[in-house]
């Protein structure tokens, strides 16, 4: 099947709208007729669930914690990026749309991408409106403050707490269509299979995570908003129950899964401190607007408190290497720098693995006071983690696992190639290209759920024709004896390991292998390594418990046993793409100057893997990316 | 360090619970309180056993998720502390640690340590919201709101819904948690035109799911994560007020 994303023709800053005519409606009184499937309650879903249901649509929405405002878009601190240019200095939609084109180092969509930047506006707005409370000046108007990888103050913000803010907006808006009966919510419920009909996605399967009842549910679309894949690395920022089985299910019922090689690295998170480790947390990049990043010049200054090392004997590497972005150039650059600045043996702190965060500057200049009301809660939080004051001393920070710019493959109408599944958020590959900027990842979930999706998937519905079979089809037996059986075999090895330490394992391996800096040799191991440990997993695995009752462990295995096979495609697409570009950084790919080397010329595509079957090489799909718009250049920030 | 941990097993809401006492050995300060229970559990279930069922997700104190009676207290008693955020350098050798769900009516054990707060839901699906459909939004900065009035909406906001207000209060009341929900929307102009029909809307679903009457003692207020004030329950039983006199 060619791989067409469907992109409209027609001058880029008029796709949208073009589509938009384009797109075939529903009748609204036909639209109650519909019902929708969205697995997922964060940004993207609970914004996609609320805005289906006020058109009309009758949705059932999923979501695996026991309320859907804490999904995980909750933790995300930072900001949402909008070209609004409230602060006259030059932003326009084309700049933001261009921003996020380099800043992927070339290798995501034109169209989606100005797409995003066209209603990164009109989310501002739908969010002020639902009553978010941005911060504000003392005129009254909206608060700006700037980002990684921009020259322009284009990001709004709550606080330390943006996203929580927005998925409360959204979970708001979601919970009145649940009290008007227009969404049905089903709340600690796992999605754990798509049933594809004729081709076509028309339900899933679910665990109801207290019960254990493992049931079908048919619809006319299936939609997953259920993030990334970041925790198939163990650590990561992630939250303790983010998965990746739902788009790990659709990819082996033939929805294409994306560059899944493209994994972001978040330069600012606290070190790891012991093998107990569940998780990172981040420190938002916007403390780089005002601290200053540096390593002793000298190893033998590593040992020292950070206050008895002279202003000379410091390294600020980020501004010396970039001196016009700073501090704050892009997230792979500046993670890349601290692993190189820690590899020479002059990283601080317990392992030598971390480097320092300094607001020394930033509070001589505007006050303890200043630097509190900005950031007092990530402070606070530091300190809760690591005992240590960050306004005495500077922060200890070390780069993480942070967000997954790879997954479902979908076309500009964020359909999957599995007609009927939509894919949207960071569940999907479409907008971030090979790295993400900061500030916008709850932009694109917004984005698809506010004001793509809802138009899109009724020209699905206008145009495809295809009923809604009821769960007694063949099909819904199958994915239910399916289920069931993988259930039971779970519950059955009665081995000797834990899911978590067999996680822990692989986490290790891809962290090694296939992290913030990757090659031919240490993939190839990786790709020996992973079926072993699956091997060991099948055979060794230890689940306590039964199905009929709240059974953690059990779930947790579930997700586990997904994400063993999930880092194999991730470092069979890794080893694919000989290049170096955004988050993918090849060691044998690189500038004398130690910077990725794009290969524009071999891989300027988007590789989409297909399932061949258990046991068989996946079959690669190569999505040719077409720049007519923007000349691909070699990053800068110098 | 070693501790002994006293916790509250309960296979599901029909049945009673009890404790059960597990060792912690080498358990490091830098552990969170969760992931030493992780600890505890990875031995337990390589022992075939059931490990200690307990809710957490972001693990960085926002979600809300985590959920821990520690001591008598929920979260553990460190101001402005989610148990996920807990650190086990505020413990010492040797320590007894209990460990129990959230205590409440509204909120039934499901099992050990989880209990079910979809009454939460319930209620914000009451008149928690900004009745807006998604498109024809005005501008972002079409309505002035004075930073006064955006930042203490903020500091209601900032409520994670966790119910640890209920969970130690003698009367399991949640009226901190619909306070903080109802201020958060009644300061902002956007929150306005619903201000009245929202405070009673909502304080007509939460004694609905049984929780109990305020008395204002604010241990609330002392427990809560996010440091809500008690100053939003004056504001709520203000807004209120003036709505059931107004008769809506």
């Amino acid at each position: 099947m060619p791989l067409d994303a469907k992109i409209p023709s027609g001058p880029l800053a008029q796709k949208w709208d073009k589509h938009r005519f384009d797109l075939k409606l529903v009748n609204p009184a036909n639209k109650r007729r519909f019902d929708i499937l969205v697995v997922g309650s964060g940004l993207a879903g609970a914004s996609a669930a609320a805005t289906l249901a006020e058109l009309g649509y009758k949705v059932k929405c999923f979501c695996f914690q026991d309320s859907p405002r804490r999904a995980h878009s909750i933790a995300a601190q930072g900001g949402i990026n909008a070209a609004k240019n409230y602060p006259n200095d030059g932003d326009s939609i084309y700049r933001l749309f261009y921003d996020t084109i380099k800043g992927g180092d070339y290798r995501a969509r034109e169209a989606n991408v100005y797409r995003l930047a066209q209603v990164s506006n009109n989310i501002m707005d739908q969010c002020v409106a639902q009553g978010v409370p941005f911060a504000r000046e003392y005129g009254g108007f909206l608060a700006n403050r700037s980002f990684g990888g921009a020259q322009v103050s284009r990001t709004f913000y709550a606080r330390g707490q943006t996203g929580q803010q927005l998925l409360l907006g959204a979970y708001q808006a979601l919970s009145r269509q649940v009290g008007l009966g227009a969404v049905k919510m089903y709340s600690r419920t796992e999605m754990l299979d798509v049933v594809v009909v004729d081709g076509h996605a028309k339900g899933i399967i679910v665990r109801d995570l207290v019960t254990g009842e493992i049931s079908a549910h048919a619809g006319d679309a299936v939609v997953l908003a259920t993030g990334g894949y970041g925790n198939v690395f163990f650590l990561s920022t992630n939250a303790k129950g983010s998965n990746a089985t739902a788009i790990w299910r659709a990819y082996k019922k033939g929805a294409y899964l994306a560059n899944p090689c493209y994994t972001q690295i978040h330069p600012t998170c606290i070190p790891v401190s012991g093998d107990h480790q569940s998780k990172l947390t981040l420190m938002s990049e916007s403390l780089r607007n005002d601290g200053r990043v540096w390593v002793p010049k000298r190893k033998e200054d590593c040992g020292k408190a950070a206050s008895a090392i002279p202003e000379d004997a410091r390294d600020y590497y980020l501004e010396r290497k970039y001196p016009s972005f700073g501090n704050l150039a892009p997230r792979d650059i500046s993670s890349r720098a601290a692993k190189e600045a820690c590899d020479a043996g002059r990283g601080v702190g317990p392992g030598g693995r971390g480097v320092y965060l300094d607001f020394a500057d930033a509070i001589q200049r505007l006050g303890e006071d200043v630097i509190r009301a900005r950031y007092g809660n990530l402070f606070d939080m530091y300190e809760k983690i690591t005992g240590e004051n960050a306004y005495q001393n500077p922060m200890r920070i070390y780069p993480a696992v942070h967000y997954t710019m790879g997954g479902t493959w979908v076309d500009y109408n964020l359909m999957s190639t599995i007609p009927g599944l939509f894919v949207i958020g960071e569940a999907n590959f479409s907008d971030h290209g090979a790295n993400r900027l900061g500030a916008s990842a709850l932009m694109q979930g917004l984005a698809d759920g506010y004001f793509v999706l809802p138009y899109t998937i009724g020209n699905y519905f206008a145009t495809a024709k295809a009923p809604k079979p009821s769960t007694s089809h063949a099909e819904f037996k199958k994915a239910l004896g399916d289920t069931d059986a993988l259930m039971k075999r779970l519950l059955s090895i009665k081995g000797k390991r834990t899911a978590t330490s067999l996680h822990r394992e692989l986490g290790k391996l891809l962290w090694e292998k296939c992290g913030m800096a990757r090659n031919d040799a240490g993939l190839k191991e990786a790709l020996k390594r992973i079926p072993e440990l699956r091997e060991e997993f099948w055979s060794n695995l230890m689940v306590p418990g039964e199905n009929g009752e709240l059974n953690q462990a059990l779930e947790y295995a579930w997700r586990v046993a997904d994400f063993m096979e999930l880092a194999e495609l991730l470092c069979v697409d890794a080893l694919h793409r000989r290049e170096s570009c955004g988050g993918h950084f090849r060691e044998e790919f690189q500038t004398s100057e130690g910077e990725a080397q794009r290969d524009d010329e071999n891989f300027s595509y988007v590789a989409a893997w297909e399932y061949k079957g258990q046991g068989n090489a996946p079959a690669l799909h190569k999505e040719p990316l077409v720049y007519d718009e923007v000349h691909m250049s070699t990053r800068s920030y110098k | 360090m070693n501790l002994t941990l006293k916790v509250w097993r309960q296979k599901h809401s029909q049945v009673p619970g009890h404790f059960e006492t597990h060792e912690a050995r080498g358990v490091s300060e830098d552990m969170s309180f969760l992931e030493m229970l992780d600890v505890v559990n990875e031995s337990i279930i390589e022992q075939g056993k059931d490990p200690i069922a307990f809710d957490s997700d972001c693990r960085e104190g926002i979600c809300g998720m985590c959920s821990l009676v520690i001591n008598g207290v929920p979260h553990g008693g460190h101001r402005g502390t989610a148990t996920c955020q807990l650190h086990m350098r505020h413990f010492k050798d040797g320590d007894t640690i209990t460990i129990e769900p959230w205590r409440a009516k509204a909120f039934p054990v499901i099992r050990d340590l989880v209990t079910n707060r979809s009454a939460f839901d319930r209620i914000i699906q009451a008149g928690g919201f900004v009745s807006v459909s998604t498109g024809g939004a005005p501008d972002g900065n079409a309505l002035p709101v004075p930073k006064e009035a955006a930042d203490r909406s903020m500091d209601a906001a900032a409520c994670i819904g966790c119910g640890a207000c209920v969970a130690v209060c003698k009367n399991a009341s949640a009226m901190l948690f619909v306070a903080a929900k109802v201020s958060h929307l009644n300061l902002l102009p956007q929150g306005k035109p619903e201000k009245d029909r929202r405070a009673l809307a909502m304080v007509k679903q939460m004694d609905a799911e049984g929780f109990g009457n305020c008395t204002v003692t604010g241990s609330c207020e002392a427990v809560c994560p996010k440091e809500i004030s008690l100053n939003f329950i004056a504001k709520l039983n203000r807004d209120y007020g003036v709505a059931a006199l107004k008769g809506k």
